[in-house]
């Protein structure tokens, strides 16, 4: 779901400390499992097994194989590096380039700033995973390119808080009294107002991460993102979908994954809201 | 109106800058053509004009309708978007319609302490499930496990109701958690004490106070779930390989078909605009404020 929401509803219930933990522990289990999948599983991912396709979960195989034998629990544990590096890099990149945007809009003289509103304003009338599906359209399907897609996708909310904050900052008196005393404009600029943006940002992040990776599942289940046979989770579920009737496991597991990590990543997403939210008021 | 002429402009551009020769594409890697029959192409669609009188001429023609021609499918973009519109209007209108019914139900009925808290953890699972695997688990669980529905590839009434639920039920939980923090917001004012000592029980304060309070926030995030709607149906269409706008959006970008993106650019910025109309009309009914705001 949309970034802009998500960081609107986080305004409301503040999860429960358990809860809070349970997610964070999820995710550190998922950073363990993209560095060393080997820790989780023996099995190799890519590793066929034709007398035993579409067999069942049973202790052998925790979630079942696959049409080819493959062992899905082992597919999904190395698919985590793939779901969490495209969510990570198109998160960063989105975050990086509504920085930039942001901080221009917001010290820019007021024509280019209004440009660049309105740009943020358009981009924003249209749903991120519209603007992803146009981005490929235009540069073409492949995991680089679905990177570049989400991360463009995502740029206009993080541009629109940051050139807010920018306005901010920039009118406050450590800002004025830096440039009295002699600073740069730009040097302030570096100094005092982007290191202000960067905390809401970085939140933000947290929950957009989330948000990243189960669009990029979506566009890879749309066969727009990794190609076969990498154990990618959007990719598993494609190929899933069509054995649905006979083997629900190899959908269902790689979309539990899924969604375990956009909710992991919104609890503690909000968590830090909550408390950025304490400070400031 | 001003986001359609952007959304025309953005997209012109975009489309302008791609790499690549346009006829190139049309024909396909494999296409052995010469180099006059391509010229004549480029001729016949205009590409050999200035860009800019391209683009007050695809503006012009915008204005009265004509979206261009389909490079892979050699049909006007407007029959192309008229004959899949329906039934991805059926989707996304019946989907629309569930989750309305699904949020108003949590927030009728589940304001009370545990079950608030239920219902917010259901939020939470609901907003974070992918709508592509949504649809997945529906299906195994009620086409293949219970043959309550078909399972897929049949144009009756029963084959909507698997893919609206799972459009569905992520914006049920986002409008939900809105209209209950709104509920919860109305519910400390003033005006809610007043109408409860004057002895309105707990479901008249609702009915008639607090949730129109609570309805504005609700109306403005509803508008822009629309669109996202819309772009679930690229992904839940794929899923239940029903016809509509979203399997046409998804082949014409495997298939690079550019006027048919830029239709569809168009038909998305056009529906933001009119849902944003509809949104302040409902506004006036909802807000009385509003409306003495106009007349004064």
């Amino acid at each position: 779901m949309s970034l802009a929401i998500t960081t609107r509803l986080a305004r409301g219930r503040v999860p429960r400390s358990g809860g809070v933990m349970a997610a964070a522990v999820f995710l550190v289990v998922l950073a363990v499992a993209a560095l060393w999948p080997g820790l989780f599983t023996r099995i190799d991912p890519l590793q066929t097994e034709i007398s035993n396709a579409l067999a069942a979960p049973s202790p052998a195989h925790p979630f079942g194989t696959d049409q080819t034998g493959r062992d899905v629990f082992a597919r999904v544990v190395y698919g985590t590096q793939h779901s969490l590096v495209i969510g990570l890099v198109a998160t960063l990149l989105a975050l990086l380039g509504g920085l930039v945007v942001g901080t221009i809009a917001g010290i820019a003289p007021r024509a280019v700033d209004t440009v660049l509103s309105r740009i943020i304003d358009v981009l924003m009338a249209f749903p991120e995973l519209l603007i992803a599906l146009l981005v490929i359209a235009i540069v073409g399907p492949g995991e680089s390119s679905l990177v570049v897609a989400l991360a463009i996708a995502g740029v206009a909310v993080y541009a629109r808080v940051s050139r807010i904050q920018t306005l901010v900052v920039r009118r406050s008196g450590y800002v004025r009294a830096a440039r009295t005393l002699g600073v740069h404009p730009l040097v302030s600029v570096v100094r005092h107002v982007v290191p202000n943006t960067l905390g809401p940002l970085l939140v933000m992040a947290t929950i957009g991460f989330g948000t990243s990776i189960a669009a990029a599942a979506g566009l890879s289940f749309l066969g727009l993102g990794s190609a076969p046979p990498t154990p990618e989770w959007g990719l598993i579920l494609a190929e899933g979908r069509n054995f649905l009737g006979t083997a629900w496991w190899i959908a269902v597991f790689p979309g539990l994954a899924v969604t375990g990590t956009v909710i992991a990543a919104t609890v503690v997403g909000r968590r830090l809201l909550a408390r950025r939210a304490g400070r400031t008021s | 109106m001003l986001v359609v002429w952007g959304a025309a402009t953005l997209g012109f551009i975009v489309l302008k800058l791609i790499p690549g020769d346009p006829v190139e594409v049309m024909l396909g890697v494999q296409a052995q053509v010469s180099e006059e029959t391509k010229a004549l192409i480029r001729e016949d669609w205009g590409l050999n004009e200035p860009v800019l009188s391209q683009y007050f001429g695809y503006l012009g023609r915008l204005v009265t309708g004509d979206l261009g021609t389909s490079y892979q499918l050699r049909q006007p973009v407007a029959t192309v978007i008229a004959q899949q519109l329906p039934s991805t209007l059926q989707l996304t209108a019946l989907a629309l319609a569930f989750a309305l019914a699904l949020a108003a139900a949590s927030a009728l009925f589940a304001r009370r302490r545990r079950a608030g808290r239920v219902v917010s953890v259901l939020e939470l699972v609901v907003i974070s499930s992918p709508a592509f695997w949504t649809g997945l688990v529906l299906i195994a669980v009620f086409a293949f496990g219970l043959g309550w529905f078909p399972v897929a590839e049949t144009n009756t009434p029963r084959s909507l109701v698997l893919p609206a639920l799972a459009l569905a039920l992520p914006v049920a939980g986002i409008i939900s958690q809105i209209l209950r923090q709104g509920l919860d917001a109305a519910e400390r004012q003033p005006f809610a004490t007043t109408a409860l000592a004057r002895g309105a029980t707990r479901g008249r304060l609702l009915t008639h106070h607090t949730l129109r309070h609570a309805a504005t926030d609700s109306l403005t995030i509803t508008a822009y779930l629309v669109g996202s709607l819309l772009s679930g149906a690229v992904l839940v269409e794929t899923v239940f390989a029903r016809p509509g706008l979203g399997r046409a959006t998804l082949r014409a970008i495997i298939e690079r078909d550019l006027p048919v993106i830029l239709g569809i650019i168009v038909l998305a910025a056009a529906t933001f605009a009119i849902v944003n109309l509809v949104v302040d009309i409902l506004y006036r009914v909802v807000d009385p404020r509003l409306r003495q705001a106009v007349a004064a």
